[in-house]
C-alpha cells in the first residue's frame, strides 16, 4: 500500500477519498484554490497545498502544479476524484512518466472512452449491445438523411466527440433533421472542436443504469450489480438508488456481463461505470463508461458491503483484486440523495453563500458524505454539491422512510438547498410506486 | 436613479447592455457564472443605462450594484 497519496480535488469527494486513505493508514496530501482555503478536505488532510486562484482552470485543473505538488510531498499516487482531472488521459500519462501512480484506470481505456463514435465501434466489436446508430462519423447532411430512413425516426444526433448532454439533439422527421444537424454540427465544433457527427434511434422514456465494475491490473473484473440514476435535472442526476426497481435478477446477470465485457474490451482496470440506456421493454444498451469513481457510489457499498474506494486504492498499489463475483449479493436497499446548494422554488438556481446552520442527523441505515460545515462559505466558483444523504433499508420502503426521516430532520440555514425536493419527490407516489424515468421531475410537477 | 444590485454571487459571463441603452423589464442585462451555471440576470425596471460597473471575469457578490439606471 502507497505511504502518502495527494487527492487532487475538493469538496465530498476528497473528503471521501481522505476518510479511505485514513482507514487503510495512508497519509493525505489536499490542493486547494484561494476559494478553499477554509474547505474541509483541507483541514482533514495529514498535508495541504495551495495551488493557484479559483478558477479551475489555474488550480485543481493545473497538471504540472499539481504533480509538482506531489513531487514534493512525497505522494506515491494521486486520487483524482470524479470531474476536474479524473477522466483526462494526458494527466494519467503525465504521472506515469513522473513515477506517480494514478488511482484509476491506465491511459490508454480512458482514451478509448473519450470518443463516442470509437468507443460505440469497440463495444460493437465485443458483442456489447449499442443504441442502433451509425458507428462511423463524419456524415454530411444527405448521407445522415439516408441513415435516419434507415433506422427509423424519431433519431438523435449527437457530437462524435461529445459528452455531458451537449451538442446532442432529438429529430422527429426529416425537417427537424436538418435543423437538427445544423445546430449540433456548430456546437460540436464549438465545444468539441470537431464537428463530426453521428445518429442513433431515440429511445422513449429511457431509463439510466448502470453497472458498477471493478478490475485489477491482472484483468480479473466483476460487477456490483446496477445502480438507478434516471432522476436528473438538467442531464445532472440527482437521486439514484440500488437496486433498481426495473431490474431482475436476470437482467442483472446480462448487463453485468455486458459491463465486464465492455471493460475487458478495452483492457480496464481499476473502478469503473458502464451507462446503459434501458428502454420500456427491457432492452439495453451501452451508452458511455465513465472511468472513474461515480458520484453514487455510496449506494453500491451500502448494497454490496464493498467499498470500492478502499478497492481503488489496494488495486492501484498493485493488489490483486481478491472479490469474486459469486460472493457479491445485495443486501437490501440504498437510495442517495444528493444535496445541492440550489433553490428548488426557483428551478433549481444556484445558492451560494454562508452556511449558518449545518445540522444532519445520525440515524440507524443511514450515511452522509458531507463536504461543508456550520460557518463555511460555499463558493460560487464551483459545482453545487454540499453532501449526498445514503439511506438503507432491508426493503426499498424502509430506504425510503429513513431517508425521509432523515431529511425531515435535516436543517440548513444561510444559503437554499434542496432537501425540500428530496422530500417532496420521495413521498410522491411516483417515486414509491418506482416509476422512475427521465421525464421524473416534470411528471412530478404535473402529479402534485 | 436607481442602483440595480446583482442577486447572487458569481463571476461575469457577459455584460449585455453599455451606457445609453433604454432596458425594458425582462431583458438580460448580465450573465453571470455561478456553480458551473450561467445565469441570465433580467431588469425589472425601465429605464436607461447610465452606468455599467462591472466587467467581463469581476467577481461580484450578492447585493453588489453592478448598473445604475436612470
Amino acid at each position: 500500500m502507497f505511504d502518502k497519496v495527494l487527492i487532487a480535488n475538493r469538496g465530498e469527494i476528497a473528503v471521501r477519498v481522505i476518510r479511505a486513505c485514513q482507514k487503510l493508514g495512508v497519509k493525505t496530501v489536499a490542493v486547494y484554490s484561494d476559494a478553499d482555503k477554509e474547505a474541509l478536505h483541507v483541514q482533514m488532510a495529514d498535508e495541504s497545498y495551495h495551488i493557484g486562484p479559483p478558477p479551475v482552470a489555474q488550480s485543481y485543473l493545473n497538471m504540472e502544479k499539481i504533480i509538482q505538488v506531489a513531487l514534493e510531498s512525497g505522494a506515491q499516487a494521486i486520487h483524482p476524484g470524479y470531474g476536474l482531472l479524473a477522466e483526462n488521459a494526458a494527466f494519467a500519462r503525465k504521472c506515469q512518466e513522473k513515477g506517480l501512480v494514478f488511482i484509476g484506470p491506465n491511459p490508454e481505456p480512458i482514451e478509448a472512452m473519450g470518443f463516442k463514435v470509437k468507443a460505440r465501434q469497440i463495444m460493437q466489436a465485443a458483442g456489447v449491445p449499442i443504441v442502433p446508430g451509425n458507428v462511423e462519423e463524419a456524415l454530411d447532411l444527405e448521407q445522415t438523411k439516408g441513415f435516419a430512413q434507415e433506422i427509423g425516426y424519431p433519431v438523435m444526433v449527437k457530437a462524435s466527440a461529445g459528452g455531458g448532454g451537449i451538442g446532442m439533439q432529438i429529430a422527429r422527421n426529416e425537417k427537424e433533421l436538418e435543423q437538427a444537424f445544423k445546430m449540433c454540427e456548430t456546437r460540436a465544433k464549438a465545444y468539441f472542436g470537431n464537428p463530426s457527427l453521428y445518429l442513433e434511434r431515440y429511445i422513449e422514456e429511457p431509463r439510466h443504469i448502470e453497472i458498477q465494475v471493478l478490475a485489477d491490473n491482472t484483468g480479473h473484473t466483476i460487477y456490483l450489480n446496477e445502480r438507478e440514476c434516471s432522476i436528473q435535472r438538467r442531464h445532472q442526476k440527482v437521486i439514484e438508488e440500488a437496486p433498481s426497481t426495473f431490474v431482475d435478477q436476470e437482467m442483472r446477470q446480462k448487463m453485468g456481463t455486458a459491463a465486464v465485457k465492455a471493460a475487458r474490451a478495452i483492457g480496464y482496470n481499476n473502478a469503473g461505470t458502464v451507462e446503459f440506456l434501458v428502454d420500456p421493454e427491457k432492452h439495453f444498451y451501452f451508452l458511455e463508461m465513465n472511468t472513474r469513481i461515480q458520484v453514487e457510489h455510496p449506494v453500491t457499498e451500502m448494497t454490496t458491503g464493498v467499498d470500492l474506494v478502499e478497492w481503488q486504492l489496494r488495486i492501484a498499489s498493485g493488489e490483486p483484486l481478491t472479490l469474486k463475483q459469486e460472493e457479491i449479493g445485495i443486501n437490501g436497499h440504498a437510495i442517495e440523495c444528493r444535496i445541492y446548494a440550489e433553490d428548488p422554488d426557483k428551478n433549481f438556481m444556484p445558492s451560494p453563500g454562508k452556511i449558518t446552520k449545518w445540522q444532519v442527523p445520525e440515524l440507524e441505515g443511514f450515511r452522509a458524505d458531507v463536504g461543508v460545515y456550520e460557518g463555511y462559505t460555499v463558493s460560487p466558483y464551483y459545482d453545487p454539491l454540499l453532501a449526498k444523504f445514503i439511506s438503507w433499508g432491508k426493503n426499498r420502503d424502509q430506504a425510503i422512510d429513513r431517508m425521509i426521516q432523515a431529511l425531515e430532520s435535516t436543517v440548513v440555514d444561510g444559503i437554499k438547498t434542496n432537501v425540500s425536493f428530496h422530500i417532496t419527490a420521495l413521498k410522491s407516489k411516483l417515486f414509491r410506486g418506482g416509476r422512475t424515468t427521465t421525464n421524473f421531475i416534470d411528471q412530478l410537477k404535473k402529479e402534485e | 436613479m436607481a442602483e440595480v444590485a446583482c442577486p447572487m454571487a458569481g463571476v461575469v459571463a457577459e455584460v449585455k447592455v453599455q451606457p445609453g441603452d433604454s432596458i425594458e423589464p425582462g431583458q438580460e442585462l448580465l450573465i453571470l457564472e455561478s456553480m458551473k451555471m450561467m445565469i441570465p440576470f433580467q431588469s425589472e425596471t425601465n429605464g436607461v443605462v447610465k452606468e455599467v460597473k462591472v466587467n467581463v471575469g469581476d467577481f461580484v457578490n450578492e447585493g453588489d450594484v453592478v448598473l445604475i439606471v436612470e
